[in-house]
């Protein structure tokens, strides 16, 4: 277990988006978390590395335990907790400037100064998101003359250089075309042996090729959580297979 | 048959419309351009007289005295100083507060500050000007001990009063197209606030900033109440910052009045006009490439 969410409840305002969520993510492994629009999945992943604290009037309850630590305690600061949980986003972000920037921008605010360690982060974080061989020789051009695909996986490598022990990816492929959404799924499953990886994902085949575990979640709540296996043949719930037979959402 | 008429109708009146529109366009336009050609027709003959480099070079301004002087050194160098000394004022004022108020304000106080900035920038130039010369003259001059506290350092100050806030909404707006995905990256990548906005929000805002300024520069150049107010308006080139300055503006202004038209003064005021109009457009043309560029830049596609 590396990251544990116990009881947790999360608002918006005097919206709640979360009730009740009590969930185990596994090192080392793929967890996809799939449900309808505004079900709470990507709510939950934000919480986890305390993105959320950034929208003004959200609450949370409960506790989000990352190695038996709660990432809520006063004491912890966020910043150290994002360090640690990384993110992918749904929309490609890279900043506007050189690829090489993009990747040296998390190792340079870590205190990361030496121009060859630099380099070599650049060239492995690179390689790990299979990007390398495409931007070997354009890594001081901007990161926005890049495909969309050639942005998320720069986006990918970019959380990678900051040595991230989970990776949380939000939705990564719904922007992309089926070639791009291939490669990043081949990445994701390279790059669980290293990485705890969480999913948000609105595509179920997606859920049921590249996770272990997947948790259904259906207006705020986690319906049913189990192995991908589990979920996609035998669900225990009846709403779980009604979504994943595509009946509703 | 009826069909056919109400289509006509219809086509008719599109047309009109086009007409009518491209009619007030092309007047507005026309009516500057007249206005442009005006000022140089009315300054160009100064030239007859005198060279192009007495002119701009020369450093007595004495248009009526006999022969006159029609040097505008003086006054180019008193545009130029009171100009950059109030942009040092305002551009670190405009800027830090267009970051304040963008990325660190809680929601209340930044409505606050963005209405009380509109405020300042409907400001009547002719009060600042008043306020100059009641309250900040008199105190420089008590504090400093100075001969008169008309002088470099007052008008720059309350030019920096003017151009703040045109530096700081626009830069404010710049800081505020900023995606909020970057913001996102940045903050999922493990940096503070404060790093966000050095290393990410000002940087993607930095062309929309560079405008702000260029343009607040422009304002302050061509600003005549203020200078003519507190400048103190001594045509020649200042030793230091407490001396007085006659900005181009400020001579134009005082002087148009007693110059008998169509004489050589005349004709050198609208020259001095000339050399203003043709300072402001290379900010304006500056500050319309940089602005291009930031359009260019934009968010990532896809």
């Amino acid at each position: 277990m590396i990251i544990t969410t116990q009881n947790v409840n999360f608002f918006y305002g005097a919206c709640q988006a979360l009730s009740n969520v009590t969930l185990d993510f596994e090192k080392n492994r793929v967890t996809a978390l799939i449900g309808p629009s505004g079900c709470g999945k990507s709510t939950l992943l934000r919480l986890l590395n305390r993105m959320n604290d950034l929208i003004d009037g959200t609450r949370v309850e409960g506790e989000i335990l990352f190695e038996g630590r709660n990432i809520y305690a006063p004491d912890v600061d966020p910043v150290e907790i994002r360090q640690r949980i990384g993110m992918v986003f749904q929309k490609p972000n890279p900043f506007p400037k050189s690829i090489v920037s993009n990747i040296t921008f998390a190792p340079r605010l870590s205190g990361v100064r030496d121009g060859g360690e630099l380099d070599a982060l650049v060239e492995e974080s690179l390689k790990q998101a299979v990007l390398w061989d495409e931007v070997k020789d354009i890594l001081d051009k901007s990161a926005m003359n890049l495909s969309g695909g050639q942005q998320q996986r720069l986006c990918i490598a970019r959380a990678l250089a900051m040595k991230p022990d989970v990776l949380l990816m939000d939705e990564p492929t719904s922007a992309l075309d089926p070639i791009s959404t291939a490669k990043i799924e081949e990445l994701i499953d390279t790059l669980k042996k290293r990485y705890t990886i969480i999913i948000v994902t609105h595509n179920m085949q997606q859920a049921a090729r590249v996770s272990e575990f997947t948790g259904f979640f259906y207006l705020g709540k986690l319906i049913e959580f189990s192995s991908t296996d589990k979920i996609f043949t035998n669900p225990d719930v009846k709403q779980t297979e009604d979504y994943i037979t595509g009946r509703f959402g | 048959m009826n069909n056919l008429k109400q289509t006509l109708t219809r086509h008719l009146r599109e047309i009109m419309i086009r007409k009518l529109f491209a009619f007030f366009a092309v007047l507005s336009v026309l009516l500057l351009g007249l206005i442009v050609l005006f000022l140089f027709r009315e300054g160009l003959p100064l030239f007859k007289e005198i060279p192009v480099s007495r002119f701009l070079l020369g450093s007595a301004w004495y248009p009526t005295y006999d022969p006159p002087e029609y040097g505008i050194w003086p006054l180019i160098v008193g545009s130029l100083i009171v100009t950059m000394f109030s942009c040092l004022i305002a551009v670190p004022f405009g800027i830090l507060s267009a970051i304040y108020i963008s990325e660190i304000a809680p929601a209340r106080i930044r409505e606050i500050l963005k209405s009380v900035i509109e405020l300042l920038a409907g400001l009547p130039s002719v009060v600042l000007g008043f306020f100059g010369m009641v309250v900040l003259a008199p105190w420089l001059q008590e504090t400093f001990d100075l001969p008169t506290g008309l002088n470099i350092v007052n008008a720059s100050l309350m030019l920096a009063v003017m151009a703040i806030p045109t530096i700081s909404s626009i830069s404010e707006d710049a800081l505020y197209a900023v995606p909020r995905e970057f913001k996102e990256a940045s903050y999922a990548l493990g940096a503070t606030k404060y790093e966000t906005i050095i290393k990410v929000a000002v940087p993607a805002a930095f062309s929309g900033i560079s405008t702000a300024v260029i343009l607040g520069m422009a304002r302050a150049i061509g600003e005549t109440m203020v200078v003519l107010m507190v400048a103190g308006g001594a045509a020649a080139i200042p030793r230091g910052i407490f001396d007085s300055v006659r900005p181009m503006t400020a001579s134009i202004a005082a002087e148009m009045g007693e110059a008998p038209f169509r004489s050589g003064h005349y004709h050198a005021l609208f020259a001095t006009g000339i050399v203003l109009f043709l300072i402001t457009l290379a900010f304006n043309l500056i500050a319309d490439q940089l602005s291009a560029k930031f359009k260019k830049e934009g968010c990532g596609t896809l």
